[in-house]
């Protein structure tokens, strides 16, 4: 019998270890963009933009062109290269720091424009780079070291969902929530940044996918204990799904991520706007 | 100057600030995270939550945000504090001229942070010089007692003359090294420094527009009366600066009074008697300069160092009066006015023309980006620099200390 090798390291990865903690969701999330940027050829063309957060360092990570920005202003600054350089395959990848507090701006006014660029968002409910402070996606009841007796949503507000957000806007093609938590999930997550990857691709418009992952540094769990966390509490206050999907019929037939069109969720309910 | 030992703590200079804003009785913190100060405002939202400083915390989104909060809360009665560092200092920006227009007394600390790009969270002290002209006063610390010393000073500063203060101290050197700090008795805070009198009156009786749109020349108003004009407004802030000038060095002799000691007023001065050769610079460094002077007297160079506090406003004829012995002022900066030079090396050059005390000055970029600068290459510079003096070269281009090109 022979035993042929499936999986290796995508080539847009870097062949070097991560700085990120252990049990943080960058390094899994890292790696299913990289083999979207493989699957659809993209390494000569993409342009990877950093946020401000962990993953600040992620042009350590990538074997593509990357650019940092200023926090927040990742989609911004994506704008501008995407409409300059059509060509190009513009992606942003994002914490809720950057993408959904400071940025909110630029993240709301791009995904009205309607411009074809693929956001990668790591929703992590805190700020971690920083030192684990309120997030606006911090859960209501969390401890951060800015709401010590836990958020509260009288004073605070609650936790903003992105990915039902996004899909309110006409120019967002795609927006999907998944989490990192099994093997099952990382399936569907790899399949909803397929998603994303081809809002940009055929041209539709957005493409945003919404990706759980736990800071077990700021959360102070083990690995273990932060992943039945996401799945506890994270995924009961940001339900799992595919809020928006506009793309192209004839383009999901050619596609892996074709199977994904109707996921449904394991966990919290399913929207489905489209 | 005597210490009640039982009052000091060793702690750093971020929870220096924190306890001023604590014991200054803030009414409203509003603050986005940005290293290096993010300590202060974490230390703040626990004495809020667990009762020990009656505030209100606002998590806000962003640095502009934050200001916008201060501009509010503080119109509207309440002794408000925020920190920042560099790109969220910048991010201020607009919100910060907001602030000094409106004349409010606003203390924000300023963990000094190099501005991007390239990204980098080090100190040097390039984001509060590139809001220098924005209206706020700006004041340097050297160690972190003078930065809750300085706090609290902030308070009675911004509130005598109406405008916002920037108490500004080095990242990571500063705000993240533990130092014996004296921490005072409530008390004694409250008698240094009264609660916020509300100088900007909103009165439902009498409804008005705080900051209405201003033309270029004074007109009357509805009610006949002739209001101002933006020039005269902007001249008034002006104004308020040359006061500040004054009510610095007060706010310092009064904290003497209560306190027991006092840190110069507007800058500070370290063997400057009989000096031939000044060293001058602003911050930690120029702490660090101290222990320079000392290394070139032990050669028999007779050295001293010039400590710039207050840098806005601009104290001018103190510096031209402190320097009117010095042969040689070698002045140090930690920023840059791209295109011309250290903005401190400009401004003290520019004064002491213009009070006709003509040293030959010097100047040095160092430390940008938080390049690590010890007192042997302070040395090593004034070293450079007397020579270059002593052979009559005349004017000398900015050494950039230790640059590795």
């Amino acid at each position: 019998m022979t035993v042929n090798k499936t999986l290796g390291r995508p080539e847009s990865l870097c062949d070097v270890p991560t700085l990120y903690c252990g049990g943080c969701g960058h390094g899994v999330a890292h790696r299913l963009t990289a083999e979207a940027i493989d699957h659809f050829g993209l390494r000569g063309s993409a342009v990877g933009i950093a946020p401000a957060g962990c993953s600040v360092l992620l042009y350590k990570y990538f074997d593509i062109d990357t650019i940092e920005s200023a926090h927040g202003r990742a989609l911004a600054v994506g704008t501008g290269m995407k409409r300059a350089n059509p060509d190009l395959f513009v992606l942003t990848y994002q914490g809720d720091g950057d993408l959904a507090s400071i940025g909110m701006c630029e993240t709301i006014h791009t995904a009205n424009r309607g411009e074809s660029i693929t956001a990668v968002f790591i929703n992590n409910a805190v700020y971690g780079m920083t030192g684990g402070q309120m997030a606006p996606t911090t859960l209501p009841g969390q401890r951060t070291t800015t709401t010590p007796a836990g958020r509260d949503i009288a004073r605070e507000g609650a936790p903003i969902k992105m990915a039902e957000m996004m899909a309110g806007f006409d120019g967002v093609a795609y927006s999907e929530r998944v989490a990192l938590y099994d093997p099952r999930q990382i399936r569907r997550a790899r399949k909803a940044v397929f998603k994303a990857f081809e809002a940009q691709i055929t041209n539709s418009g957005l493409g945003f996918v919404e990706i759980l992952a736990p800071c077990v540094t700021n959360l102070k769990m083990t690995p273990d204990k932060a992943q039945q966390w996401v799945i506890d509490e994270l995924c009961a206050t940001f339900p799992l799904g595919v809020y928006k999907d506009r793309l192209p019929t004839e383009n999901q037939a050619t596609t892996p991520a074709a199977a994904t069109q109707t996921a449904t969720a394991e966990c919290g309910s399913v929207t489905h706007a489209d | 100057m005597t210490v009640d030992t039982q009052s000091v703590s060793v702690i750093t200079g971020n929870r220096a600030a924190a306890e001023a804003a604590r014991l200054a009785r803030v009414d409203v913190v509003a603050a986005y995270p940005i290293t290096p100060q993010s300590p202060v405002v974490e230390t703040l939202s626990k004495y809020i939550e667990t009762g020990v400083l009656d505030a209100e915390f606002i998590t806000v989104e962003s640095e502009h945000s934050a200001m916008g909060v201060c501009i509010g809360a503080a119109t509207s009665g309440s002794r408000v504090f925020t920190a920042s560092s560099a790109n969220g200092l910048a991010y201020m920006c607009e919100q910060l001229s907001w602030a000094a227009g409106s004349r409010l007394p606003i203390v924000m600390g300023c963990a000094n942070r190099a501005m991007s790009a390239p990204w980098s969270v080090l100190n040097d002290q390039q984001d509060a010089m590139s809001q220098r002209d924005q209206g706020w006063i700006q004041l340097y610390c050297r160690n972190n007692q003078e930065i809750l010393d300085t706090f609290l000073q902030g308070f009675r500063i911004a509130e005598q003359v109406k405008l916002p203060v920037m108490v500004c101290y080095d990242g990571f050197i500063l705000s993240h090294t533990v130092m014996p700090v004296d921490i005072p008795e409530q008390e004694q805070v409250d008698a240094y420094l009264p609660p916020y009198s509300v100088h900007t009156i909103l009165d439902p009786e009498e409804p008005r527009n705080v900051n209405p749109v201003t033309l270029a020349n004074p007109r009357l108003n509805g009610d006949g009366v002739l209001c101002h004009g933006y020039m005269e407004f902007r001249y008034l802030m002006e104004q308020a600066h040359k006061e500040a000038l004054d009510m610095i060095v007060v706010a310092d002799e009064e904290f003497e009074a209560c306190f027991g000691r006092r840190w110069g007023g507007l800058l500070w001065s370290y063997q400057l008697e009989d000096a031939e050769v000044v060293l001058l610079a602003a911050g930690s460094l120029a702490g660090e300069a101290t222990i320079s002077a000392d290394m070139l007297r032990s050669e028999g160079i007779r050295a001293g160092v010039l400590g710039l506090r207050a840098y806005r406003p601009f104290p001018a004829a103190a510096v031209a009066d402190a320097l009117k012995e010095a042969g040689l002022v070698v002045v140090f900066d930690k920023s840059l006015s791209y295109g011309y030079d250290g903005p401190i090396r400009r401004d003290v050059q520019a004064a002491l023309f213009e009070h006709r005390v003509m040293p030959e000055v010097h100047g040095y970029i160092a430390g940008l980006g938080g390049r690590d600068i010890k007192a042997r290459e302070l040395v090593d510079a004034a070293r450079d620099s007397i020579t270059w003096a002593e052979q009559g070269k005349g004017p000398k281009p900015t050494d950039w200390i230790n640059l590795q090109l």
